[in-house]
């Protein structure tokens, strides 16, 4: 997938919400769909349990109009977090632009976050890519939980954000957080194309 | 007490559209003739509608007119302020006197009289001093007289007994204009479409109007990127076809943060977006200065920078570094053959690579050989002979050591005497020794190419031609006579073959001293060397060039026929030539061999049939009186063409 056609003047950039199961990687993805105005949103399309867990992936693509002359385009995806989806969490990766890690805050989580965390690179490898060369930012979701049973954002910067990519707590619920990570993730992809050179 | 009147409301900064114009003709009215004209003027539109501005207009206006006049503007507020200061104070007559004494009175927000019964009363005798003493009162408010509630009914019809007018919401075309206006006084441009698109929203005032526009200013500084049109709509949260917040699917609660997140989200990607995209600019910019640094013309790349969005940026910069590359090659490839070539401006532009391989294959063509001897004058057919031996000695020489035994070596004679073979046959044998460049050519072809060269603009690469060459070789050197640029540059030529010990040889029709026409310091070198002069043929030398000749034609020598020929009476080698061409084919048209007999018979002979008219003769017209006698003087028969042109005449 291209990121920036200089041809067609079109930006679009894929982004992937990856992260262990219940993270909350779809209410991410709920709040921004309804932020966005109708006329910017296509239609989301999810494909859920009856649990409300993703089982195959969630797409929501935002049309953010006419910028510089490119027509814009964000697509936002997430991923099954569950294990045993790990088949479509790789398809659903495949030529994603940047990737936003939501870590679930919750101290007896911080196993799954860890090993999901390790997921995401061994599947970027399969696709060829360095984890370290792909635009990341973590999200330590549900900060809204009690302190006690949770850990800080700082204490997951030292357990999984070894790599210091740009950090940010959230409440997905509530929608604290979530537009300072697309923003963050954004700023990262769009970054990158300054300095890569774009396909054409 | 009273509020000064703010300098930047005057009439010229008010912007008049149809909604207002009314009040601002009466307010201009009103300001050139205080008291006369409508009085009281009373002025009424919603908030935020010019009111105050027109109010202290008026103000500036009758000021500017009459420097004299005492005018004090008020909002009722404050006056209803002072009266109550003034009635506690003792004082209600000084501030009655005070107010009858201004020529022109500006009280704005009249409506706060509703409920004031004392004060309406104060107004009204107030206005009527003024109106009998002729000073002009002008009042605003933001309603009619007659629907200011519980307004006194002589205040409604001595307010309405001037001249009531009211400002209506301006439309679009008004709004337009202020928002330029404005945005022009705080020296701030937008892109077109993006005022027009704030006055596209019916704001209910101009405040609201002017409030639209400082925050597009402010944005615009923020960002640093001009907003459009559709930007601007997004800052100042311009409905769109739908509500951004409606119909969410979730069940999330609405969020404590601002709901315009998405809008804050997206002014954020486009700045984002904006740097990212001009990266390329950046790129084009650095490579710009990376060849303008080698010295290369970057006009091509600098034209990208001037396109708002060009295609294919990368592709175009590659394209670049490909023609400059290949620059770089026709440059080395040319500095090899001309180092003056090399270096020239032409080698830098990579916009005009034509002109580059044009430049190059010009070079490429002038760096092939000068002009070499021709290969149909070998040595050895060069029949030697006692009127030729010194030259041939000298050509000897020249040969075993050339450019230091005789440098330069001029051969001299008559026309036909074989200095052309003597000098080509030199040329050929210089030119088998090894790294030999040898230059041979007439002076006529060497005049050409001289003015060919000047007239291309390449006289360097001529030079340098030349300047290769081991050995120089001019034919007919006599040819240079007048000709001063050839002999320039001969001269040149000349000094620097011969400090090289490069070998020199011409060829003149006589001793170098008697040509006219060349320069002293040509003649004198040319006398410098050694002057070899080509005699008549003698008898020897005939003898030996028929024998040559006749051995080449197949004819069997015969003593007696040598002899004749050779006794003939000829002036060169190229006479006997031409007698030696009658007599064989006179032979081979009689089918008889070739006797001395049959050549006496041709050349001295009856004489053949006359020829028919068209034939070529002499040209020599010769009476039938008999002016030539001699047989001998006319030329029957002429030699077949390609026998005829042993040299070309110059």
């Amino acid at each position: 997938m291209s990121l920036v056609n200089f041809t067609s003047r079109e930006i679009t950039c894929k982004i992937v919400y990856y992260g262990p199961g219940r993270s909350g990687k779809t209410t991410n993805l709920h709040y921004v769909y309804g932020r966005v105005p109708e006329t910017r949103r296509g239609r989301m399309v999810s494909l859920a349990t009856q649990t409300d867990r993703t089982l195959f992936f969630d797409f929501l693509p935002i049309d953010l109009g006419e910028i510089s002359g490119f027509s814009t385009r964000f697509q936002l995806y997430t991923v099954p977090g569950q294990v045993y989806y790990n088949a479509t969490r790789r398809l659903v990766l495949q030529g994603a632009d940047g990737v936003v890690f939501v870590g679930d805050s919750q101290a007896r989580q911080l196993d799954e976050n860890i090993e999901s965390l390790q997921n995401l690179q061994s599947n970027l490898l399969e696709h060829g890519v360095d984890v370290r060369t792909m635009p990341l930012v973590m999200q330590y979701n549900k900060q809204d939980l009690p302190a006690e049973l949770i850990l800080t954002p700082a204490d997951l910067d030292d357990a999984l954000n070894f790599r210091s990519v740009p950090s940010f707590a959230a409440d997905a619920l509530h929608g604290r957080g979530v537009f300072e990570t697309l923003k963050g993730i954004s700023e990262l992809v769009l970054k990158k194309l300054a300095t890569g050179s774009p396909a054409a | 007490m009273t509020t000064a009147l703010n300098p930047r409301f005057t009439f010229e900064t008010f912007v008049v559209g149809a909604a207002n114009r009314l009040a601002v003709t009466a307010g201009r009215t009103v300001a050139e003739n205080p008291g006369s004209a409508y009085n009281p003027l009373f002025i009424y539109s919603g908030s935020g509608l010019g009111k105050t501005h027109v109010l202290m207009a008026v103000g500036h206006a009758a000021k500017a007119i009459a420097a004299q006049l005492n005018i004090e503007y008020l909002t009722l507020d404050e006056y209803v302020e002072a009266f109550h200061a003034a009635i506690a104070a003792g004082q209600g007559d000084a501030f009655r006197r005070r107010f009858q004494n201004v020529d022109v009175l500006l009280v704005d927000d009249v409506q706060f009289l509703t409920h004031r019964k004392e004060m309406q009363a104060e107004l009204l005798r107030l206005t009527e001093a003024l109106q009998q003493s002729g000073h002009q009162i002008v009042l605003a408010s933001d309603r009619p007289p007659a629907e200011i509630a519980d307004l006194d009914e002589r205040l409604i019809s001595r307010f309405s007994g001037g001249l009531v007018v009211d400002m209506g919401i301006p439309d679009y075309e008004t709004r337009v204009a202020i928002l330029r206006r404005k945005a022009e006084e705080r020296g701030s441009s937008f892109q077109p479409g993006v005022l027009e698109t704030v006055a596209k929203v019916e704001y209910p005032n101009v405040r609201e109007l002017m409030g639209a526009l400082n925050r597009l200013i402010a944005f615009q500084a923020v960002n640093d990127t001009p907003i459009n049109a559709e930007a601007a709509s997004k800052v100042l949260g311009i409905p769109t076809t739908a509500s951004p917040t409606a119909a969410s699917p979730t069940a999330a609660s609405p969020p404590a943060a601002s709901p315009d997140e998405f809008s804050q989200f997206l002014s954020d990607v486009t700045v984002t977006v904006g740097k990212a995209v001009e990266a390329w600019r950046a790129r084009v910019a650095e490579a710009v200065l990376r060849w303008e640094g080698e010295g290369y013309r970057t006009g091509r790349l600098e034209k990208l920078l001037d396109q708002e969005t060009p295609a294919a940026v990368d592709d175009a910069i590659a394209a670049y570094v490909q023609d400059v590359e290949r620059l770089k090659a026709l440059e080395a490839e040319v500095a090899v053959l001309d180092a003056q070539a090399a270096g020239g401006k032409v080698f830098r532009d990579p916009d005009k690579m034509e002109e580059a391989e044009a430049a190059a294959a010009k070079v490429r063509e002038g760096a092939a050989p000068p002009p070499a001897p021709s290969g149909a004058f070998p040595f050895e057919s060069y029949v030697a002979g006692p009127s030729n031996e010194v030259a041939l000695s000298a050509a000897r020489d020249v040969i075993a050591k050339p450019g230091r035994k005789y440098n330069p070596l001029v051969i001299v004679g008559r026309s036909g005497l074989g200095k052309t073979h003597l000098l080509n046959a030199i040329g050929l044998e210089l030119a088998k020794k090894k790294n030999a460049v040898v230059a041979c050519l007439s002076t006529q072809q060497f005049v050409d190419e001289l003015i060919a060269a000047i007239d291309g603009n390449r006289v360097d690469w001529w030079r340098a031609r030349y300047r290769r060459a081991t050995a120089l070789l001019l034919d007919d050197i006599q040819l240079l006579a007048g000709k001063e640029r050839t002999q320039e540059e001969l001269f040149n030529l000349f000094n620097q073959l011969v400090d090289a010990d490069r070998q020199l040889i011409f060829t003149a029709p006589a001793h170098p001293n008697t040509l006219e026409g060349l320069e002293e310091r040509i003649v004198s070198r040319l006398e410098g060397g050694l002057v070899a002069e080509i005699a008549d043929p003698d008898k020897d030398l005939r003898r030996n060039v028929l024998e040559r000749l006749l051995t080449h034609q197949r004819i069997p020598v015969e003593p007696a026929l040598l002899d004749y020929l050779a006794d003939r009476p000829i002036d060169s080698v190229r006479s006997l030539t031409g007698i030696v061409q009658r007599v064989v084919e006179a032979a081979a048209a009689q089918d008889a061999p070739v006797t001395a007999g049959l050549a006496r018979e041709v050349l001295e002979g009856a004489a053949p049939p006359r020829r028919t008219a068209g034939l070529r003769t002499s040209g020599i017209v010769v009476s039938s009186a008999g002016g030539v006698r001699s047989r001998e003087k006319m030329v029957w028969d002429w030699p077949a063409a390609s026998d005829r042109v042993i040299e070309d005449l110059r």
